[in-house]
């Protein structure tokens, strides 16, 4: 009985790890191509989180240190394995990286000037750019909902994509903005607790 | 002992930068400066490598640091000291979340958070459209007046290859990688 137990932990730790490599393989570019992949392959096929817990991830990924890619993987594999989790999906996604990187480094010297590598990334930004315009639309479907959110994506997208204030920033303006709403409305009861959000993801989810 | 003084440079890089994987560059030059382990020449070939390479570019960088620094093991070394602090400090933020989650504090934050996350998702995927379907490089501000201009300058080929990959991805919804192989593929026969 409690080697059976010991096995299955053994296999959902494996299975963690060998879920992140792959998702580490697929991502190119920055941290927003993994999200975009991530909400693809761990949110609507594996089911393993909500839309809105990865987009609270990504949120705090910006504030904290670190490569925002790793940060997120280490949310995300907590809330499926617990900290053995996090560690075996870090792990998983950095594989890729030191594989590859040491044969490149080790091999090709003109890696990044190489006719058919260039052909190839062209290729490849372009299904970046479908995944990335697909979880946007299925991130905004999930919370760009009442006036208040429209009010902040549309004030957060501008300052994004047209000024060069940094990222850092405009979160913790965003954070500084909530905390002075919050206290001004703040007899009123919130609209959902995050326990409800998790209760009501892991009832979506399943047991897998 | 070089090799933990490299260990302890690529923690402190993982610790204190803030925004992702770019955010590392600057550690890279210090580190170059003081240490002299690879060249200012070799990182602006880190950055060329990492962005064409699969795996987070942060993540990418410190690997072929680390390796022109000490090798084999110093790649898999710097590697992981990037990646140390990040596991460390999300672990703790993550129960501290679990412990504050009722809080209104908290829950508004996040209720205000997520379509902020929302929009610099869109704002990072109009910056991929601008590159992938104009060339970002030939375009400038003024032309958005011009129509005509605007039209010489779309890539026509990612455009077409772009409707079809959106039409298939939404169809099947097999594992990204297939995509992402297809479209390499597709981009060196089509030469984009």
């Amino acid at each position: 009985m409690k080697t059976e137990n010991v096995k299955e932990k053994i296999l959902k730790y494996l299975t963690i790890y060998w879920t992140m490599f792959k998702i580490g393989i697929t991502t190119f570019g920055g941290g927003y191509a993994m999200v975009a992949i991530i909400d693809r392959e761990l949110g609507d096929r594996k089911k393993w989180i909500e839309k809105e817990e990865l987009l609270n991830y990504i949120a705090i990924s910006q504030i904290t240190p670190g490569v925002i890619a790793v940060n997120v993987s280490t949310f995300v594999g907590r809330k499926k394995g617990g900290v053995p989790g996090a560690i075996c999906a870090t792990l998983g996604v950095i594989t890729p990286s030191i594989i590859i990187i040491m044969l490149i480094a080790a091999l090709l010297t003109n890696f990044a000037g190489n006719e058919y590598v260039k052909h190839a990334f062209a290729g490849i930004r372009v299904c970046v750019c479908v995944l990335i315009i697909n979880a946007t639309i299925g991130f905004i479907k999930k919370t760009v909902i009442d006036l208040l959110t429209i009010a902040i994506f549309v004030g957060v997208f501008v300052v994004a994509a047209f000024t060069r204030i940094e990222t850092v920033y405009i979160v913790l303006a965003v954070i500084v903005l909530s905390v002075i709403y919050t206290l001004i409305k703040g007899n009123k009861k919130p609209p959902e607790s995050l326990t409800e959000q998790a209760e009501k993801s892991s009832r979506k989810g399943g047991t897998s | 002992m070089q090799l933990l003084l490299m260990c302890l440079q690529f923690f402190k890089t993982g610790l204190f930068a803030i925004g992702g994987g770019l955010a590392t560059i600057p550690f890279l030059y210090e580190i170059s400066d003081y240490y002299g382990w690879f060249t200012h020449h070799d990182i602006l070939n880190f950055i060329a490598v990492s962005e064409a390479t699969p795996g987070p570019v942060g993540v990418n960088m410190a690997t072929y640091a680390g390796y022109l620094s000490n090798g084999w093991y110093g790649a898999i070394l710097s590697t992981f000291s990037l990646v140390l602090p990040s596991v460390i400090i999300i672990l703790i933020v993550a129960k501290l979340l679990d412990k504050f989650q009722t809080n209104r504090f908290v829950i508004n934050g996040f209720r205000w958070l997520r379509p902020a996350s929302t929009a610099l998702i869109a704002s990072a995927g109009l910056n991929v459209v601008l590159v992938v379907f104009f060339d970002a490089e030939k375009i400038t501000f003024d032309m958005f007046g011009r129509l005509g201009q605007i039209i010489t300058h779309i890539n026509w080929v990612a455009l077409l290859l772009f409707a079809c990959l959106f039409v298939v991805m939404k169809t099947f919804k097999g594992h990204p990688l297939i995509y992402i192989v297809i479209s390499a593929v597709l981009g060196i026969i089509l030469k984009l």
